[in-house]
């Protein structure tokens, strides 16, 4: 297993190395890298924005492009958050908890240079994970008929939408919603149009770049414009040299580092916790193995360093399902694959098979995008920190182009701009009740396959809907999806007072 | 208790997935829903459309049982009236501009016109912006990646 793993690592680095490919990745890291800085622009956000500058890109380079725009932007939002206080997406508001503090005591540089290093070591660990996982979960999902992959659909959009942050029921309402907006457009089977209210622009269905730019873009500026405050720039002079830890700061790290990853990793294995769980956990874990517990607040390097490394382990592991199943844990990963399937890709079990140069060329490009990273970030601190000063009265309407123009080139059809408005208006609405738009675009883009497959499994059972608890590898689905609810409320019933103390931070970031 | 319950966020979140829900549940019906063994193409959304009234009670009952929070607006504290106006007017401009005249006068009417949104906003330095957007967002968009988008143009 380990030679075939290292042939496929092998092919992988030829395609992710070959120059248009190192160009595309370096690009995508850089572009992510610089817009997850701005102050107010999350992952999500920045990834719809240039999704549709990947259109004209052959398959490979798109995908190397866009997650490497993801991770640039994750890290970008790092930044933000250590020096400005200010965590742009949600698995870097622990990171605040520490890495502020820090910067105010002038370590600011030194808990920059710990992230690199960890979200490096974070990263590579999820990434010899996938190498090594995904074949193995390939192999399974081979063998999976459609009543199989219908429960585990079930099971992965329970996860993404109760798991996540505000009220689970919330979550799933959001889910069906999406699967809903999914339906728009011809019927697969026998092209009748459904909730198209006669306007032939719908029949083709609604454009998912669309839809994401209405519900993170202009959604998201609704809700910022005139809510950021002037940021306080003060901290924020930090130069090359300022990134060296002290021995004593590396020493402390390290470990901490190790138990981050590990978090991380164990929290991509079960559907649906990403990255924030993942750092909200371990950050906890860190704080209760630490001699000096009350001493986490106040600048604390473990503090930084532990929820960096699980975050990016953790992501890392959501390219897994995401990959080798076809079924994405969050709406990052929803959106990577919404890019994989408008360049003509199916995902699912098959892909590893019928598109090998994507799957291990990504794998491949994810260290050599993470190694762009730290180059980028070493020498460049400088000119990220002064991106850090743009005010967001530039930086919106400069955005708002970018949306108008990218949701118009994606099909040169203006309609789809106007879409996106309406989207944007019902998307600030959703936001205005509590409602978190995130889990509607799982369900869009699981929404048409997991109708086709629940049609093909009832036609198979001849309309015996317990076939789902008939075939036992969907029977395990059906009892984890039970599991999971019956958790929630369980856990709903009872206040989970211990969570809340060592989560003071959830739900302030968006 | 009625009048607490209009201010609750929950009841409007509930209400209004409820009657989606019912919404979608009838419209479904006017397609063909077929038998579970040949699904229509009504039967899926009609499922679904079942799900999520049932989903909008369930956060129409929670709104009920809870008692009233301490932030319960449904508007933010400032209603940036302006702000959402200009933000939503920039792409209908790109729309109507683009469609008549073409992209510069487009994607400056769309910056310009969001830009004007936020509050300590000027007409020179939103005039300034939508110049310097229009002048790099040409260049990247009809030279370097070739949007099929004629600078200028004259009626449909």
């Amino acid at each position: 297993m380990l030679s075939t793993a290292l042939t496929d690592l092998w092919y992988g680095f030829g395609v992710a190395l070959e120059p248009h490919n190192v160009m595309w990745c370096f690009i995508g890291v850089l572009v992510g890298n610089m817009v997850g800085v701005l102050p107010g622009m999350g992952p999500l956000a920045t990834i719809s924005i240039l999704l549709p500058l990947t259109f004209g890109i052959k398959p490979v380079g798109a995908i190397l492009m866009l997650s490497g725009v993801f991770y640039g932007a994750q890290y970008g939002g790092a930044i933000c958050s250590i020096l400005l206080n200010l965590p742009c997406h949600p698995p870097h508001a622990v990171t605040c908890l520490d890495g502020f503090p820090l910067t105010k005591q002038g370590r600011g540089g030194a808990a920059l240079g710990i992230t690199v290093i960890s979200s490096f070591v974070g990263a590579s660990w999820g990434i010899t994970e996938m190498i090594f996982l995904s074949p193995i979960l390939v192999r399974v999902a081979l063998q999976f008929g459609p009543a199989e992959i219908c429960s585990l659909m079930l099971l992965g959009l329970l996860a993404g939408s109760t798991l996540a942050r505000g009220s689970p029921i919330k979550g799933v309402a959001m889910t069906v919603v999406g699967l809903l907006i999914g339906i728009v457009g011809s019927d697969i089977e026998t092209g009748t149009p459904r909730f198209t209210f006669g306007i032939p622009n719908l029949f083709d269905g609604i454009e998912i770049v669309a839809l994401a730019l209405g519900l993170f873009g202009i959604a998201e500026f609704m809700k910022s414009i005139n809510q950021l405050s002037e940021v306080d720039t003060k901290y924020t002079k930090v130069s090359f040299k300022d990134l060296r830890p002290t021995r004593e700061e590396f020493r402390r790290s390290v470990p901490a580092m190790f138990r981050g990853t590990i978090i991380g990793s164990l929290c991509a294995l079960i559907p649906g916790t990403g990255p924030t769980i993942a750092s909200f956990v371990s950050y906890a874990v860190e704080k209760k193995i630490s001699k000096t517990p009350e001493k986490f607040g106040t600048g604390m390097i473990e503090g930084v360093a532990c929820p960096e490394a699980s975050t990016h382990s953790s992501v890392q592991g959501d390219f897994i399902p995401t990959m080798s199943l076809g079924i994405p844990g969050d709406a990052v990963m929803a959106l990577i694959l919404g890019a994989l399937m408008i360049q003509g890709i199916v995902p699912g079990p098959q892909l590893i098979s019928e598109h090998p140069d994507i799957f291990w060329g990504l794998v491949a490009s994810f260290w050599i995008g993470n190694i762009m990273l730290v180059v980028l970030n070493v020498p460049m601190i400088g000119l990220w920190v002064k991106l850090l000063t743009i005010p967001y009265k530039y930086l919106y309407p400069s955005a708002l182009f970018f949306v108008a123009i990218g949701v118009y080139s994606t099909n040169n059809d203006m309609f789809q701009v106007g879409e996106v408005v309406v989207i944007g208006v019902i998307g600030y609405l959703l936001l205005l009740l509590d409602f978190h738009p995130a889990p509607i675009l799982l369900g869009f883009v699981l929404g048409p396959r997991f109708e086709e497959n629940f049609r093909r499994a009832m036609l198979i059972s001849r309309g015996d809907v317990l076939v789902f608890i008939k075939h036992p590898i969907s029977a395990v689905f059906v009892a984890l999806c039970v599991i999971l609810i019956g958790a929630q409320i369980y856990v709903r019933l009872r206040k989970p007072k211990v969570i809340e103390e060592n989560i003071p931070l959830v739900g302030v970031a968006e | 208790m009625f009048q607490d319950l209009l201010r609750k966020r929950d009841f409007y979140a509930g209400v209004l997935m409820t009657l989606l829900g019912i919404g979608v549940t009838f419209n479904a019906t006017s397609y063909n829903l077929g038998t579970l063994m040949h699904m229509g193409p009504g039967m899926f959304p009609f499922i679904l459309g079942i799900v999520l009234t049932f989903l909008g009670l369930l956060i129409f009952g929670t709104g009920v049982v809870t008692p009233l929070g301490e932030d319960e607006h449904i508007l933010p504290k400032h209603k940036e009236w302006r702000g959402w106006a200009c933000i939503l007017l920039g792409p209908i401009m790109f729309i109507i501009l683009g469609e008549f005249f073409g992209m510069v006068p487009a994607t400056f009417s769309c910056v310009f016109v969001s830009a004007m949104g936020d509050r300590e906003s000027t007409w020179k330095g939103s005039f300034l912006l939508a110049a310097g957007i229009t002048f790099f967002g040409v260049l990247l968009f009809a030279y370097v990646l070739q949007v099929p988008f004629p600078m200028f143009r004259w009626g449909h």
